[in-house]
């Protein structure tokens, strides 16, 4: 593991520290904090929310509802690489699925496993993107990419992992 | 023209149902209906707590603003309304068809069926059929707390716990979760209750219309223990059960049932019933004698009742800081314990491990404190099960046994004779009546008559009451609620709070509402057994604990003095802080690799954390950093090292350090460092 991910946590606990008292640590601006603070970690881990609750004074379950209520937010570890693909009717239609498909056995992935253990790729569905034009859609962060045939998608995730490859080593 | 005739000032009024209600400053339309006498559904409202307005059945039509939740619209003179109209009605029974077919529909095997407002609305709506079926899969049963069972697949959603934990115990142990379909009232992160910072006071389940929160029924063993031939079963009735067992057998809410609990307990097998009074009468004298003894020690400020043990735990919780100010007497409950194991055996010519030792209480979290560890010796617990005044009514049932009909017992000596002081510990103010009864008695030096102050009388959330003896002023304050405590809380923090004593109560009105007795009950119900047990007290031959002959001659042949060395051991206590969140991994910070790297954690509980442990975090993460130590070790923020009152906590290789800093800690991080490295 690389010097940078040895102290990861430290960096990303000084930035948390700087988010709750960018916000005042002001029990009512708790939904902002709780967006920076995934912008941060990418996810919301549970360790976090707890200490949210106690930076703030709140009830953890109360932290916990308000995570869990906005679709927005997400408890589960999520890679570096989010890959919604869509499954709204046009897609579906447009052969939506084989490319799912493809791209979970790449990446060793099921329905309910959807983050890889290196934190690199996190795969879901999502109903319709907005871009049925182009259908069927890969969005990998915020990049679309249309009319996608599963070997380009699995292509699209190749020259990410030979990016990210010396970083990682 | 000139009118002659001055007309008296109309008092508004309001149509309902095509008849003219007058206006008497209700809070809302709802109840401006009920007292109109309508008795319209509801799940979600309660008197005690905010309004939600999310169950919509308490609906009606008002003429000109349409289809309206009556929780939620304030009564204004002229308005039109009707609550029976048949859109009204489809509605109702729509959204009761609805709860039904997303809540498991085991009625015939639920504890809760006979008070079940979800199955008792069904009946009266009309219900007979269920056209929509659920889709989610069954959630399992959280069986972690040791006072209740959550069953999530009963939940209606109503939020009634939600806010009753939030708004009257100021906790919020559980809140609504998830949204849509999958939306859920849950602990913090869907973790059970005994894995929270939940209290155990049980009121969640008082409140719950269904069974999806109920007390942890504990019938099964002893009616073991009742069947095993071996075994000798005795038992101890808190004062709270008997003003309120009748009203599940036919009897008023109130109603002393003494006599015939001990006659019906007799039937089922029980080879001796006593009263906790008696040990309340104990407690008086104890706790007055510590107070006494504290404040001739030159302690200054206000002393804390412990016989509630959700306000114990709620202390142990979050007031680590208040502890030292916490009584050290056991609970009735348990000063019973101790004393049964220690005298009964030998009294009742039974061997030890054949005795068999049941408490009857108004409470839930009762079963909580008899499952602490300070109370069981060898392995052994003092009191083997506690059962709530809704298990016994359930059991003398189940034998059918028909209370109204039985002739009344009395209960066992010696552990029955009782003072009316002790009996009015099931109310809130009891304590304190109680003590002031010994207190004056003591200063006095027996001069004063025997007076009652009333303690007990009043039913607001908190109240005081000072007397003066001697020239001694003593000032008490009673509160029940734990967020009105926490209130109180402040004002000891503050230096601004004048109490010598404080008795806390978590329940609503004291023991009486205990989330043990019957359901459903409101304040009313609770205010009838409260005047009740004052009734049995003004009754009672004896008026304080010092005038019970038998408390007297315990200490004479068994406990020495008040407070004295053997007293100390059997009837008091030490507390500990304990933490919020069970167990967990903590938020890694530094994750070095290294095969013999040291683990260090620094505690990020709430305590630590006002005491700056979120610095003493950052400091040690920084200082490692920099003297390039980040792979030899293994630094993580954790979540309570139990050590609240001497915070912050950092453990290194296990071993905790108390009033950390940074330095402290990086020190002790590098003199780990050192033995592993055999430098
Ligand atoms: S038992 Fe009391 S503290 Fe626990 S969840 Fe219920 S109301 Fe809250
Ligand atoms: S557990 Fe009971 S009181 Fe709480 S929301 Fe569900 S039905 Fe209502
Ligand atoms: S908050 Fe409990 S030990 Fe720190």
């Amino acid at each position: 593991m690389s010097a940078a991910a040895t102290i990861k946590g430290s960096r990303q606990f000084d930035a948390a520290c700087a988010i709750l008292d960018r916000f005042g640590r002001n029990p009512t601006r708790l939904i902002p904090i709780l967006q920076a603070l995934q912008e941060e970690y990418r996810y919301l881990p549970g360790e976090l929310l707890a200490y949210v609750a106690t930076a703030l004074g709140v009830p953890p379950a109360r932290v916990y509802g308000v995570a869990t209520f906005y679709a927005h937010f997400t408890l589960a570890p999520r890679g570096k690489y989010v890959i919604r693909l869509c499954d709204g009717t046009a897609c579906h239609v447009k052969n939506s699925i084989p490319i799912l498909e493809a791209l979970r056995q790449r990446l060793g992935l099921t329905a309910e496993r959807k983050t890889t253990p290196d934190l690199l790729f996190t795969v879901e569905t999502v109903s319709c993107l907005g871009a049925c034009g182009l259908a069927p859609v890969v969005v990998i962060n915020d990049q679309v990419h249309g009319q996608v045939t599963p070997e380009h998608a699995v292509a699209l995730v190749e020259e990410i992992i030979a990016r990210e490859k010396p970083a990682a080593a | 023209m000139q009118n002659t005739v001055t007309s008296k000032p109309a008092v508004p009024v309001l149509t309902l149902n095509g008849r003219s209600v007058e206006l008497g400053g209700e809070r809302n339309l709802l109840e401006l209906i009920r007292k109109a006498g309508i008795d319209l559904p509801t799940f979600c409202y309660h008197s005690e707590l905010s309004v939600y307005g999310a169950c919509r059945l308490c609906l009606v039509e008002i003429e000109g603003r349409g289809i309206q939740a009556s929780c939620a619209v304030t009564p204004e003179a002229g308005l039109k309304v009707r609550t029976d109209t048949a859109d009204l009605r489809e509605i109702r029974r729509t959204n009761i068809e609805l709860l039904l077919a997303s809540h498991h529909q085991g009625c015939t095997t639920c504890g809760k069926s006979a008070a079940c407002r979800l199955l008792e609305l069904a009946r009266r709506l009309g219900v007979d059929t269920v056209r929509f079926t659920a889709r989610r899969p069954p959630a399992p049963l959280d069986l972690t707390s040791p006072a209740l069972v959550r069953d999530p697949n009963k939940c209606v959603l109503c939020g009634d716990c939600v806010r009753f934990c939030h708004e009257i115990q100021g906790i919020g142990a559980i809140d609504f979760a998830h949204r849509g379909s999958a939306a859920a009232v849950v602990p913090a992160f869907n973790r059970g209750l005994g894995e929270v910072e939940c209290v155990h006071c049980g009121q969640c389940a008082r409140v719950c219309p269904t069974g999806a929160i109920m007390p942890r029924s504990e019938e099964e063993p002893v009616w073991k223990a009742l069947q095993d031939p071996g075994k000798t079963v005795v038992a101890q009735i808190a004062p709270a059960v008997r003003v309120a067992l009748g009203e599940t057998l036919g009897l008023a809410p109130g109603e002393d049932t003494t006599g015939r609990l001990s006659a019906a307990m007799r039937r089922l097998g029980f080879a001796k019933v006593y009263d906790t009074a008696f040990t309340a009468d104990l407690t008086v004298i104890e706790e007055a004698e510590e107070y006494l003894r504290r404040r001739a020690a030159g302690f200054a400020g206000p002393m804390f009742t412990s016989c509630c043990p959700a306000w114990v735990r709620y202390s142990e919780l979050a007031a680590s800081d208040l502890l030292p100010r916490l009584s050290s007497c056991r609970s009735p409950q348990q000063m019973f314990g101790a004393l049964a194991r220690d005298l009964l055996p030998k009294q009742l010519g039974v061997a030890p491990e054949n005795l068999v030792v049941v408490s009857i209480m108004p409470c839930t979290a009762k079963k909580y404190e008899a499952g602490r560890a300070e109370f069981a010796h060898n392995g052994r617990r003092d009191l083997d099960a506690v059962l709530t005044t809704q298990e016994l009514a359930h059991m003398i049932q189940g034998a059918g046994v028909r209370f109204s009909e039985l002739v009344p017992e009395p209960l066992d000596m010696p552990f029955a004779c009782t003072s009316g002081a002790g009996l009015l510990f099931g109310a809130s103010g009891g304590v304190s009546e109680a003590v002031l009864r010994y207190a004056a008695a003591k200063l006095s030096g027996g001069a004063a008559p025997a007076a009652n102050y009333g303690a007990a009388d009043g039913t607001a959330a908190r109240r005081e009451v000072t007397v003066t003896v001697n020239e001694i002023r003593l000032r008490l304050g009673m509160v029940y609620g734990l967020r009105e405590a926490q209130e109180i809380l402040k004002e000891v923090r503050a230096g601004t709070c004048e109490y010598d004593l404080i008795e806390v109560m978590a329940c609503p009105g004291g023991c009486v509402g205990g989330a043990g007795q019957p359901v459903p009950a409101g304040p009313e119900t609770t205010a009838r057994r409260a005047c009740g047990l004052r009734h049995a007290a003004a009754a009672a031959p004896l008026h304080g604990a010092q005038d019970n002959p038998f408390i007297t001659k315990l200490y004479q042949e068994h406990l020495g003095e008040p407070g004295g060395p053997r007293a100390h051991k059997l009837l008091h206590t030490k507390y500990q802080t304990r933490r919020r969140l069970g167990k967990s991994d903590g938020l890694p910070l530094i994750h070095g690799q290294d095969v013999g790297r040291v683990k260090v954690s620094v505690c990020l509980g709430t305590s630590c954390h006002l005491r700056g442990s979120q610095k003493v975090l950052r400091g040690l993460a920084k200082a490692l950093e920099e003297r390039g130590l980040a792979e030899r070790v293994e630094l993580t923020g954790a979540f309570c090292h139990e050590r609240c009152d001497r915070g912050p906590a950092v453990t290194v290789n296990g071993q905790v350090f108390d009033h950390c800093t940074a330095e402290l800690a990086l020190a002790q991080v590098e003199a780990a460092l050192a033995v592993a490295t055999g430098a």
